[in-house]
């Protein structure tokens, strides 16, 4: 069942194009905003303002420590670099530059890594990045964001732009449904969206994993189990109020999420939870492997990152909230 | 820009020199740690930059129009904290504080901690890529701003360095000048034994640069180089400045074990006399 059906969420575009275009309408109403690109354009879909606004675009070969560093030094002189390549190469072969360069500088620059998550799918697992929110992690000054649909997308590239300081934001290649009106996302940095209600558990997810949680919720609903869906699309700073919310008045938590489950999403949350309103907790998510080529459909079903996982373990820690 | 500034001639530059050289020595001395071989190589070009060339406001860190200096080596560090303060970025009594808690002067220079420095550096090979942003943002505004840097040539090792090489060729920075403290020696050993960089000039040549060659000692050189670099249009300008490491302190010169090391009390007060009595 293609993903978001169960839920009634109706299909869009690739989330790359919706950066692509959302990139574009910013470019446009922002003369400070300058894009920085690593030979991968056509990739991550900042062709148009490469074809718009050339006097805008840098394409800085295939030298990804140079385009950070180079990126901080644009915005250090007033302007708003986006620096953007696939998530897998920009975060491993520029990370010393982003730590130094923008972290530890707390530098206006924003980072957007495309292709994140293992729906890349056929380029296989060299290309995919399944570790990027940790890595990320690992620099504290810096937002994070996972986007949803395309009005979060939308809205996230947005607030990046308008937010001082370094922000990371993770594109993918796929499509994700939508799930909020275009007009009016209530989308805000470090505020969780509550995307569905409910009281028997919350299910926390970001990115693709939203639209999968809300199916399972579906799915749960037809065997009498209401979850909370939570859209985590901030993972720094961390929207603990949300969170401890969910713990208090739902009694039991499941996270997932398209990354490893070390030092990802639910690893954060757990520690919120934790020492907050402790409850049972489930994580969906990759455990500690490196997938494979293949559609990202299948990748997702064959790895665990389905609806049908997350009901699994939902049933699993309704059952231990009420063993409790 | 302060008016009561005036640029120093090349024998107003000497005498500074011995004074930046003696507020590295002493600022080591005071931390028991940091980098003085490649501090002190490096400070007749640092020298030569604040106190002649440089167009900068130390009552106005930030003025957008500055011109940009970046020391992408930054464990010599001590130098840009000594020109910082003879220069008037910040009181002088901050030098004795350098790596202790608190300090604004951080162990490797910190953007947000010291006023005057505009970008953070530490790990090598950075610096220069900075560089070329800050020249791209003044060619895309406009600006007349000259964007400065002095990389090591044990940085040249760093990849980096070539990839910022290629940008600074492509879009014709000639708003930029990287500076090449030559000295020959790296934190273990020669640079020349360790990995050799050499023939760095036609290096920086094949990569489109234009190439000057100086003593990075002889301070009528340094300045004639620095001020021809303004002039040479259409292409970024790469001085390679021979030096020696720990240049001014006897002791220090040329020994590798000096890359990294604050010298004892004894040391410092003879490092100290040799600098004052140089000619």
């Amino acid at each position: 069942m293609p993903l978001g059906d169960k839920a009634g969420l109706k299909p869009a575009k690739p989330m790359r194009e919706v950066f692509g275009e959302a990139l574009l309408a910013l470019v446009r109403e922002n003369e400070r905003v300058v894009v920085l690109d690593g030979d991968l354009s056509n990739t991550t879909k900042t062709l148009a303002v490469r074809e718009a606004f050339p006097e805008r675009f840098f394409n800085i070969g295939l030298a990804e420590s140079n385009m950070v560093s180079i990126g901080a030094g644009l915005a250090d002189c007033g302007f708003i670099p986006f620096i953007t390549s696939m998530s897998g190469f920009l975060l491993t072969n520029g990370y010393d530059q982003l730590r130094l360069n923008i972290a530890i500088g707390g530098v206006n620059a924003k980072v957007v890594g495309s292709h994140g998550g293992i729906t890349l799918g056929k380029d296989g697992p060299t290309a995919m990045a399944i570790e990027d929110l940790a890595l990320v992690g690992g620099l504290p000054s810096f937002v994070i964001l996972v986007p949803s649909d395309p009005a979060t997308m939308h809205a996230a590239v947005r607030a990046m732009a308008a937010w001082e300081g370094p922000v990371y934001l993770r594109s993918s290649r796929v499509a994700m449904p939508h799930i909020y009106p275009m007009d009016a996302c209530p989308f805000e940095i470090g505020k969780a969206i509550v995307a569905r209600e409910g009281d028997d558990l919350t299910i926390v997810g970001c990115g693709i994993m939203v639209a999968a949680a809300l199916d399972a919720a579906a799915m749960l609903a037809d065997e009498g189990i209401e979850a909370r869906v939570l859209d985590l699309h901030t993972l720094r700073p961390l929207d603990e109020r949300a969170l401890v919310a969910a713990a208090r008045e739902t009694g039991a938590i499941v996270t997932a999420e398209e990354h490893l489950l070390h030092g990802g999403m639910g690893s954060n949350v757990a520690r919120i939870v934790a020492e907050h309103y402790p409850v049972p907790m489930r994580f969906v998510g990759l455990a500690d492997t490196y997938t494979e080529s293949g559609d990202p459909e299948d990748l997702l079903a064959k790895y665990g990152l389905t609806a049908e996982d997350i009901v699994l373990a939902a049933k699993e820690v309704v059952r231990a909230k009420r063993r409790r | 820009m302060s008016s009561d500034f005036k640029p120093m001639s090349v024998p107003e530059l000497k005498e500074m020199a011995k004074i930046i050289r003696t507020d590295i020595i002493e600022m080591i001395h005071e931390a028991q740690s940091g980098h003085p071989g490649g501090s002190l190589s490096a400070a007749d070009i640092v020298t030569a930059l604040y106190f002649r060339m440089l167009r900068v406001d130390p009552e106005n860190p930030g003025w957008p129009d500055r011109d940009r200096f970046i020391l992408s080596k930054g464990h010599a560090c001590p130098v840009w904290y000594a020109a910082l303060a003879e220069r008037g970025f910040f009181d002088k009594a901050h030098l004795r504080t350098l790596r202790k808690l608190g300090s604004i002067l951080q162990g490797h220079a910190d953007m947000k901690k010291t006023p005057g420095v505009d970008m953070t550096v530490g790990s090598l090979g950075q610096g220069i890529c900075a560089g070329v942003g800050m020249a791209l943002s003044g060619k895309l505004r406009g600006k007349d701003y000259h964007v400065w840097v002095v990389v090591g040539d044990g940085e040249c090792q760093e990849g980096s360095v070539w990839e910022a090489a290629m940008a600074g060729n492509k879009w014709h920075l000639d708003n930029l000048t990287v500076i090449v403290d030559k000295n020959g020696i790296q934190n273990d050993w020669f640079v020349a034994e360790e990995m050799p960089v050499d023939p760095l000039n036609d290096k920086w040549r094949a990569f489109g640069w234009h190439v000057l060659e100086i003593d990075g000692h002889d301070m009528a050189q340094i300045v004639e180089a620095l001020e021809t670099a303004l002039t040479i249009k259409g292409k970024p300008t790469c001085v390679i400045a021979h030096t020696v490491k720990g240049k001014g302190v006897s002791f220090m010169e040329n020994v590798p074990a000096w890359h990294g090391k604050a010298p004892t009390t004894e040391q410092a007060e003879i490092a100290l006399k040799e600098i004052k009595e140089a000619a």
